[in-house]
């Protein structure tokens, strides 16, 4: 049985466009039908370009907001975005690592008691001290000196922050862990200090995690499955080695294209998208890349592809019927 | 334009029947009225007499709806210390108080208006702070001390003006001049910052960027822009001045309402308290419609959004 | 232009920039004279506040009728009176340190009171949003449109007075406002990372609130404190000179005001004292909250 399992999920915003003497109403399609299963310490990488509904579909996930439609479940039970005593309680098993440590941490707490605070929330009765001890332990684990315990977040660096963030995600060993973008906002040089000690951590501890990025190349090395997104849906999934040597989705094909190789053998031409970037307001109707798409045929316009397995993947795309059942009509 | 009357009006009656049946609630909280007014030693057949005679044994929200009527009659009990009507009783002082609070209320605006719109275009100049010095005197000295003040120096010392008392214009001149300080400070402060925000606004820069000449500028565009935030401030100032009578009356000795009210609320006769609460209560329902009104017709496009987001 | 100085301005100066002109001018760019004395004067009220019996000369009560309305020492009168004698010849100085602490005690207890009131409901808007929100903001409303002023008198009327009703009634003076500040603030810390970050560990909303959203917006909160105070001593005053707020024996500034009124043409000091007191009073808080709020935070208008 997969520990998270995610159906049909969707989360649609209503907005007004401005203009017009009143604003005309729209709807926003940020997450528009998600799949997926994730087994127990499996890792699955979810890559996109930016507002392709990563973020919304991380908070989904993990029921920080309502769903539109659709389930998720987590060990067994649904996850509910009431905020009530059992989805604190929740909590517990499941965390999330930001984008931005900075903005994710309280100014006016030294930064060991922010640490503690999971541990003082779910487990009361630790008394303070082995609270302190624990949350050393943790410190050190996440590379951070115990020096820099009474520390505030603004004294610290980008990715000692960002550790401070990781160890309070992990104060409690959750099993299920979000990282939402967690090195985009720091320097190259320091993103990949954070991602090896990630690893080390996820192998010390074993949890299972959904890791958000759009940066294809950290993707591939965290991750032991990808799911690609596209205008609130998942175009392409498998093995990293797979999806990223040979995609099949020529929204993929386009993605992997753009990967600036060290080693320029020629072997792949750069797929220049055209069109205008991907709106989630007015989505094309039957594909949602068609009008993007360079391979794109008359029914891609009617007839929305779903994702079909081919052996150990998935991909939705007209040119990759699944192999039994051939055109499956959308609505 | 219409709804948009509508909507305000209807607001301003859900505000009364909200004021109204708040007097009730405080009223009925207070305590028992038969015991209250008959003292605890009371023999138990008069309490029970004048239960009857109130209609205190009806259920209470036959009280209510009959205390409602009774509203809206005008018929509001009579005042424990002469026995009179007590809306007579009050009624008869407004004249007294309207006598100085709209004299007052005219030299808030005709001092503090030009005060703060010059102090405004000579923003940051010894004039600028010279005014900004003089209205602390808004925000920081009582209006009994004012008025003592006042009297002191006018009345006691120069032996100019009576010290209270009413009766001739002589009289009323001190109260006036106490409330007309006191708000015109707080004008023109106020006058002062809504222009200084409307000199910033952009189109302000454009029309003056165009050639239109300044002199223009300031009457067409600011002035008309920097009156509708100084609108609702002298909605407020009614409610300042209600208040600020009854401090200056009981100062002078002026015999108008809030005196009325200050003796009444010593004495207790809680009908004439409760007839002086809804006046000023109707008063402020009045006060802001008066606002609303005039804004929604100063400014149009207030007018469309509020009826639209009401409707 | 304060701290740093260019080369050629020290040249100018003919000296060090340390020079001790140069020391005292930044000292008052950073503190201006206005808000020195008006925190001297605080300084003052807190110490009056504290040691009003032993600094006091004479017992407040003590009446002493062969020293009837001596004058003070400003009008010719001696150092046994320094600021003169009533009507019943008790000694105005002793009776205005304890009016002080009356004053400001009542001020300040009952600004607590408006800002726990002012606070939790704001929050609780902020919290539970929809129904509940609109409830406080009809509130906020409903008590913005009356002058508390008359809402006072009326309670007084009905309720009688004693004076832990009177300081709780003050307390509901100004809390709209605070609920309005700690409601916008609240809001705008929910859409802030920090407080979602807590909120997804699966903290409760006591600690979300208590621990976490207060101390961000503590500054601001403390701002419009001190700004209410100055107000709630003008109307406690106000309600003590119509002899409607603090009762005799105890004596508020207001009450001395009201008393000294009757001798206005024999014995003026006796309403001057305390007078001068409550203006400076309101003056220097609102000198030092504006101070405050331009140090803190310039954006609350
Ligand atoms: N609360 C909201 N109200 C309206 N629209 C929203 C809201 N939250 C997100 N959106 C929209 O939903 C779409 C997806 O947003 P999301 O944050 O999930 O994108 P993302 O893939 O995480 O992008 P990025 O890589 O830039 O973080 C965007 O178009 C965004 O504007
Ligand atoms: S379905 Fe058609 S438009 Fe969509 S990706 Fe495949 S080929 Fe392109
Ligand atoms: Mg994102």
């Amino acid at each position: 049985m997969p520990l998270v399992s995610v159906r049909d999920l969707k989360r649609h915003y209503d907005i007004r466009l401005t203009g017009g003497l009143f604003g005309r109403r729209a709807k926003l399609k940020a997450v528009d039908g998600v799949s997926f299963d994730l087994k127990m310490g499996e890792t699955l990488g979810l890559v996109g370009e930016s507002g392709c509904g990563k973020s919304t579909t991380a908070k989904l996930v993990l029921g920080l907001i309502p769903a539109t439609s659709g389930t998720v479940s987590f060990d067994g039970s649904a996850v509910t975005a009431a905020h009530d005593a059992q989805w604190r309680h929740m909590r517990r098993r499941m965390q999330m690592i930001y984008q931005d440590p900075l903005g994710a941490l309280d100014r006016r707490l030294p930064v060991s008691a922010q640490i503690g605070e999971p541990i003082a929330v779910h487990e009361p009765h630790v008394p303070a001290d082995e609270r302190e001890a624990r949350v050393g332990e943790i410190m050190t684990s996440v590379g951070l000196r115990a020096d820099q315990a009474a520390s505030y977040p603004h004294e610290l660096s980008g990715g000692q922050r960002q550790r401070v963030v990781i160890a309070r995600a992990l104060a409690l060993q959750p099993d299920f862990i979000v990282c939402d973008e967690p090195v985009s906002a720091l320097d190259v040089s320091i993103q990949a200090q954070v991602l090896n000690l990630l690893e080390d951590l996820k192998e010390r501890n074993g949890f299972t995690s959904l890791f958000i990025s759009h940066d294809l190349k950290v993707v591939r090395q965290m991750s032991d499955r990808v799911a690609v997104m596209y205008l609130g849906m998942i175009v392409e999934e498998g093995p990293p080695e797979d999806v990223f040597h040979a995609p099949m989705h020529p929204y993929t094909q386009a993605l992997v294209s753009a990967i600036p190789t060290p080693s320029r053998r020629g072997k792949r031409e750069r797929i220049v998208l055209e069109g205008d970037p991907p709106n989630p307001v007015n989505k094309p109707s039957g594909c949602p890349f068609h009008p993007r798409c360079p391979s794109a045929m008359s029914e891609c316009r009617e007839f929305q592809p779903m994702l079909a397995s081919h052996g150990s993947r998935k991909v939705a795309c007209h040119l990759r019927p699944a192999p039994s059942a051939g055109l499956i009509a959308a609505e | 334009m219409f709804a948009y009357i509508l909507n305000r009006v209807a607001r301003a009656v859900l505000t009364l029947i909200i004021i109204v049946s708040l007097a009730f609630v405080i009223l009925r909280m207070s305590g028992d009225p038969a015991i209250m007014i008959l003292g605890p030693e009371a023999p138990p057949q008069a309490v029970e007499a004048f239960r009857k005679a109130w209609g205190l044994d009806q259920p209470i929200w036959v009280q209510y709806a009959k205390y409602f009527g009774a509203v809206i009659q005008g018929d509001l009990g009579n005042s424990m210390r002469d026995g009179r009507a007590a809306l007579e009783v009050v009624w008869e002082r407004v004249p007294l108080t309207l006598a100085i609070t709209v004299p007052a209320l005219l030299l808030n605006i005709l001092i503090g208006l030009p005060a703060g719109v010059l102090a405004a275009l000579f923003r940051n100049t010894a004039y600028d702070r010279l005014i900004m010095m003089v209205s602390v005197i808004g925000f920081t000295v009582p209006s009994f001390v004012m008025g003592l003040t006042l009297s002191l120096l006018l009345a006691v010392w120069l032996r100019l003006l009576p010290s209270g008392g009413s009766g001739t214009v002589a009289h009323a001149v001190l109260p006036v001049v106490t409330m007309g300080i006191i708000g015109a400070a707080v004008i023109a402060r106020f006058t002062r910052s809504a222009m200084l925000e409307v000199l910033g606004q952009p189109y302000i820069r454009t029309a003056s960027a165009k050639g239109v000449p300044w002199s223009q500028v300031i009457t067409r565009h600011a002035l008309a822009n920097a009156a509708i935030p100084t609108m609702t401030i002298i909605g407020f100032m009614v409610g300042s001045l209600v208040a600020g009578a009854v401090v200056v009356e009981s100062v002078f000795s002026w015999p108008g309402v809030g005196r009325l009210l200050v003796t009444a609320v010593a004495n207790r006769d809680l009908a004439v308290v409760q007839v002086i609460l809804l006046l000023i209560g109707f008063t402020m329902v009045a006060a802001n419609l008066a606002v609303d009104l005039l804004y929604g017709w100063v400014d149009p496009r207030m007018r469309t959004k509020t009826a639209t987001a009401g409707a | 232009m304060s701290t740093e100085t260019l080369p050629s301005e020290q040249a100018d100066a003919g000296g060090s920039v340390f020079s001790s002109k140069n020391v005292l001018r930044v000292f008052f760019e950073k503190w201006p004279l206005a808000v020195l004395l008006a925190l001297s004067w605080i300084a003052l009220l807190v110490i009056i506040v504290a040691f009003a019996p032993f600094i006091a000369p004479y017992d407040y009560l003590a009446i002493s009728l062969t020293d009837r309305l001596a004058p003070p020492l400003f009008l010719g009168g001696g150092w046994a009176h320094p600021l003169g004698t009533d009507e019943l010849g008790r000694d105005v100085l002793s009776r205005l340190l304890m009016s002080v602490r009356i004053s400001i005690v009542i001020a300040f207890l009952s600004t607590l009171i408006a800002a726990t009131l002012g606070v939790s409901l704001g929050f609780i808007a902020a919290y539970f949003r929809g129904k509940v929100e609109q409830l406080v903001l009809m509130l906020i409303d409903a008590q913005a449109a009356m002058p508390f002023m008359i809402i006072a008198l009326a309670v007084l009327a009905f309720f009688g007075n004693s004076l832990m009703l009177f300081t709780i009634l003050m307390g509901f003076y100004g809390w709209e406002r605070i609920a309005r500040i700690a409601r916008g603030l609240a809001l705008s810390a929910n859409e802030q990372g920090y407080a979602t970050a807590v909120r997804d560990i699966g903290a409760s909303p006591w600690r979300i609130y208590g621990r976490h959203i207060l101390p961000n917006i503590a500054s601001t909160l403390i701002v419009s404190m001190t700004l209410n105070f100055p107000e709630v001593i003008l109307l406690e005053s106000g309600l003590s000179f119509l002899g409607l707020g603090v009762q005799p024996p105890l004596s508020s500034l207001g009450n001395m005001v009201g008393y000294g009124r009757d001798y206005i043409q024999s014995a003026p000091w006796i309403m001057l004292a305390p007078s001068v007191v409550i203006v400076l009073t309101t003056l220097a808080i609102s000198i030092v909250g504006d101070w405050l709020r331009d140090l803190f935070d310039p954006t609350l208008s």
